[in-house]
């Protein structure tokens, strides 16, 4: 059997989700076994999907790796997994995460850690099944399956304030998903089929789309989070355990991207190009109105979760922006050059979030604080970290040899073909994501050391130090040669660009 | 005996052993009637391997059209069968610990099934009623049973009240329609409504009275006020036992009076439904946040799933009332372990029935923590678990009809509704217990527990038998 034969994708989502089980009964009783077991099943995850990328044919913009077989039968709903050029990073980014959250989470949790590492060994398993999924409903339950672990995890091993939070989380996304389950069930009664893809080529009245498009988009908004649907990021950040909040930065907001790219946009074109212009706007909102909220944050976590809606709403442009693209100038290399910018920049997002969330750990752990004044001077007594976050917040602000630089770059030049307005307020985020990021890195890592605690502080150990390493490979790495992304995604991108201006009117 | 008995064979049986029951109770000096508790499982067993062996593939109507026997009622019996068993596995671990042990139990148990049998057989109104009351006066009887208990007896006379009152309601609404019709037979009714040959709107009349009947017995609002006061006065083996078969029953009573009998009114009796079905699900779900006692709490959270069964009554299709069976069938299932917790935490003379004595229970029990989290999410309607399921099936079937703007409704209702049981599992994994008294409990009944837990979990994972089987149960009607 060679490689492409294996079922890598069953493969990437069931070896957590039963890794996490046995975790699970475990339990505390063998807490050093059970991280090292943990550890294991997520390089091994990696390892998948290593391997899916390198079986990868970026040549076709047909699903791959596919596995289909029936689930229930009786309405035809399918165990029905693929992916292409949008779903293939994700996927690598999902498992390649995990590995630095078990990582993280090594010495700091003191709490039952085998369930920690559990949970999160599950919810990555249910995140690839969420990218992975071809089938509709299977694609909802990895999506409101995933919510449990979240649930838990921000409840259990949060801050003070955890559980108002974690149930602002949960009965947010909650909101939001149950009425993309209505619009899915609409679209089963008119596709007479619950996979995705017919879905895409069935055609729809402009009114039922665009019913569809906001059901979908209450889902994938609240998610992303778009203003002014984000107001449960901040809080579930800042009460969030530092793996929680890295997992939820770097992974779960992508979801709302994701699905905007495998639902709304080829589902629904006509609503799309109906509402371009409103999502247009709700965008620029988030990149400017949001970059000023987290200026004045004295929270690092509330400042960095505030400067992922910024980030995510150049994502939402990207998507958003092709529409106007084509009936400016009916070009669609722009277009697609925008979505391609805003997938780079969800990508580059996971990692760069990832690590800002991973250094404030870091200082949590030490001074149990995360408030700005609390800290300056950190530079005295840990100069290995401050260099690695001062690369982090470089990346934040979008530093060109960055990965950061990349995806906001592509789309502030996409929108000059759209309108010099729109390009204007996007390109605004240059200035103010390196004001709020700089400025904060000023006042935590520069400056007298005002504290006594602050100059007794430890440097990071070996442990903190690989995974921040690892991190800025990355962040370096796709900043100076971002090609095999884009390699991956060109041509499906390309064909969702194409399939997406069709009107499907009835 | 007749040919035509031998379809009645399983009632016939339930009703010979549960005078054997009585009989052999009546002799019995052991103060834990075992003898009565087993002979009462052995009877279940015996009847559900009947209800299973005596079924034929076609529909037979027999007893002068007042009795029938299809896929459907013979699926409903197998689960009102099974399901009594285990709510008696339940009841009696219940009943040991708080010195409760009555031979009755076990006998008006006994008869409330046969009742309930007869209900999802009925094809007469005359049976659905003497099933019906069957049902009801063994139910008012169990509630009533822990003679101590105040507010047992307070809750049984709320119960016995409103209970006659709604049978009224019913039998009025019987005898307007056979007055109409000039018969009680489902058939007839349903030949002579269509046929045009009475004025439709003076049966309507007549159904609305049914409908009550219909909302009381399952607890939709606003007939639900007995509801919240006998879930939480009876004792809580009770509890379990109402909450579970006898909605099975109310389900085929519903199927039998709506779709039998009055399928031709099918447009009249949705809008009725519609406004039951979104004042249920508002009033349950909302007032349901408020309550400090699981036992109330789970109360008001039926009256919500109520209105969730009837969304697929309304649907109107074949595919919809199985999707309401499927919906109540794995309703009695999640019931029937939410209630076995509470049993499992109390002990004598102590009832876990307020929500702050599930605080920290999963520093003091990981594993039924573990399961009383995956009911909750399961009620939720959070995939992977069954009720999630249950709640699709409703939905799909809704929207296929095209109801898409009630089924938006419904949605909103559900995430109410998901607020109180997140919030039984913050108490459970995100509060500190307040006591750390260890779970005594016997082996029996966390085998039990477990399974129960485990079904939830498995069905979840794999719903097409349970589905094919609620499709097959209407197919050809």
């Amino acid at each position: 059997m060679t490689t492409t034969q294996l079922p890598l994708l069953s493969m990437l989502i069931w070896t957590p989700i039963i890794g996490g089980i046995w975790a699970l009964i475990a339990g505390d009783r063998q807490e050093q076994t059970v991280k090292y077991f943990s550890l294991a099943v997520s390089v091994i995850t990696f390892v998948f999907s290593v391997m899916l990328y390198l079986n990868f044919d970026t040549g076709t913009a047909s699903m791959q790796f596919v596995e289909q077989v029936p689930w229930i039968s009786a309405f035809d709903i399918q165990y029905y997994l693929g992916i292409d050029g949008i779903a293939l990073p994700l996927i690598l980014l999902t498992s390649f995460t995990t590995i630095l959250v078990i990582l993280a989470a090594w010495e700091v949790i003191e709490k039952h850690i085998s369930y920690y590492m559990s949970a999160f060994l599950i919810l990555t398993g249910l995140m690839n099944g969420v990218f992975a999924a071809l089938d509709a409903i299977l694609f909802y339950v990895f999506w409101e399956a995933m919510l449990i672990p979240m649930f838990i995890i921000i409840g259990i091993w949060g801050g003070p304030n955890r559980v108002y939070a974690t149930i602002k989380f949960f009965l947010y996304t909650f909101l939001g998903s149950v009425f993309m389950l209505v619009a899915i069930l609409y679209l089963y009664v008119k596709a007479d089929s619950f996979e995705i893809e017919m879905m895409h080529s069935v055609p729809l009245s402009l009114l039922a789309q665009q019913f569809i498009f906001i059901a979908f988009f209450l889902a994938f908004a609240v998610k992303i989070p778009m203003w002014p649907v984000h107001t449960w990021l901040p809080d579930a950040h800042v009460e969030a355990p530092t793996g929680g909040s890295v997992v939820l930065a770097a992974i779960m907001l992508k979801m709302g991207g994701y699905g905007f790219l495998r639902f709304s946009l080829p589902v629904t074109p006509d609503a799309s190009l109906y509402f371009d212009d409103f999502m247009i706007v709700l965008s620029l909102v988030a990149v400017v109105y949001i970059g000023f909220v987290a200026l004045v944050q004295e929270d690092m976590k509330k400042l960095i979760a505030y400067s992922s809606i910024s980030h995510m709403g150049f994502v939402t442009l990207g998507f958003f922006i092709p529409f106007s693209i084509v009936a400016n100038t009916g070009q669609l290399s722009g277009a697609i050059m925008g979505v391609e910018g805003a997938m780079m920049q969800m990508i580059s997002h996971g990692f760069i979030s990832a690590a800002m969330f991973l250094c404030v750990g870091v200082m949590y752990d030490r001074l149990h604080s995360r408030m700005i004044k609390d800290y300056g001077g950190v530079v005295n007594s840990m100069p290995y970290f401050a260099a690695f976050m001062m690369l982090f917040a470089m990346a934040n602000s979008g530093l060109p040899g960055t990965s950061g630089f990349v995806g906001e770059f592509l789309v502030i030049l996409s929108s000059f073909q759209s309108s010099f307005w729109i390009a204007f307020f996007a390109a605004i985020t240059l200035i103010l994501g390196a004001a709020y990021t700089l400025w904060m890195y000023k006042r935590v890592i520069f400056g007298e050391v005002k504290r006594e605690e602050v100059a007794e502080l430890k440097d990071i150990n070996g442990r903190e130090t690989l995974i921040l390493f690892l991190l800025a490979v990355t962040v370096l790495v796709f900043g100076l040669w971002p090609a095999p992304i884009f390699d991956v995604m060109h041509v499906t991108v390309e064909n969702l660009i194409n399939h997406s201006l069709q009107s499907k009117l009835l | 005996m007749s040919a035509d008995l031998a379809l009645a064979i399983p009632e016939i049986t339930l009703l010979l052993m549960a005078c054997l029951v009585l009989v052999v109770d009546a002799f019995s000096r052991d103060p834990e009637h075992k003898i009565s508790y087993w002979l009462t499982q052995a009877s279940l067993l015996l009847t559900l391997s009947l209800v299973l062996s005596t079924h034929t593939p076609d529909t037979q109507v027999i007893l002068d059209n007042s009795f029938i026997s299809d896929s459907m009622s013979t699926i409903l019996k197998a689960f009102i069968c099974g399901i009594t068993f285990v709510v008696f596995l339940y009841s009696f671990e219940y009943l040991k610990e708080n010195k409760l042990v009555k031979g009755e139990y076990f006998v008006l148990g006994l008869f409330a099934v046969l009742g309930m049998m007869i209900m999802s057989s009925a094809y007469s109104l005359l049976s659905v009623y003497l099933g019906l009351e069957l049902l009801s006066l063994s139910m008012y009887a169990m509630v009533a049973m822990n003679r101590e208990s105040p507010a047992a007896s307070e809750a049984a006379m709320k119960y016995f009240i409103l209970g006659a009152l709604a049978s009224g309601m019913l039998l009025y609404g019987i005898s307007m329609v056979y007055g109409l019709t000039g018969s009680i037979q489902l058939s007839v009714i349903a030949d002579t409504v269509s046929s045009g040959a009475v004025n439709s709107s003076f049966v309507v009349f007549g159904m609305i009275f049914m409908i009550i009947g219909i909302a009381f017995k399952l607890g939709a609002a606003p007939f639900h006020m007995w509801v919240p006061d006998v879930y939480q006065g009876a004792p809580t083996s009770v509890t379990l036992f109402i909450s579970t078969a006898p909605k099975l029953a109310a389900f085929a009573m519903a199927i039998r009076i709506l779709v039998d009998g009055l399928l031709p009114l099918v447009e009249d009796w949705q809008a009725i439904l519609a406004i039951l079905a979104v004042l249920s699900m508002a009033i349950g779900n909302i007032v349901a946040i408020s309550q400090t006692n699981i036992k109330r709490m789970l109360a008001y959270s039926t009256i919500a799933h109520v209105g969730f069964l009837f969304l697929g009554l309304i649907a109107g299709t074949e595919s919809g009332f199985a999707g309401s069976m499927f919906y109540i069938i794995s309703y009695a299932m999640m019931s029937m372990g939410a209630f076995g917790m509470i049993i499992l935490l109390g002990r004598y003379e102590f009832e876990a029935e307020n929500l702050e004595d599930f605080k920290g229970l999963s520093e003091r029990s990981p594993w039924y923590a573990f399961i009383m989290m995956c009911l909750m999410f399961s009620m939720a309607g959070i995939p992977p678990f069954l009720g999630f399921w249950s709640k699709w099936f409703v939905l799909k079937e809704l929207v296929s009809s095209g109801f898409v703007a009630l089924a938006a409704i419904a949605v909103v209702f559900s995430i109410i509704g998901a607020y109180y049981y997140l919030r039984i599992i913050k108490l459970m994994y995100f509060d500190k217990p307040e006591t750390m008294t260890a779970i005594k409990a016997t082996k029996q009944m966390r085998v039990v527990l477990t399974a129960n837990g485990l079904l939830i979990i498995v069905l979840g994972l794999l719903p097409n038998s349970l589905m094919s089987i609620c499709i097959a149960a209407f197919q050809g009607i």
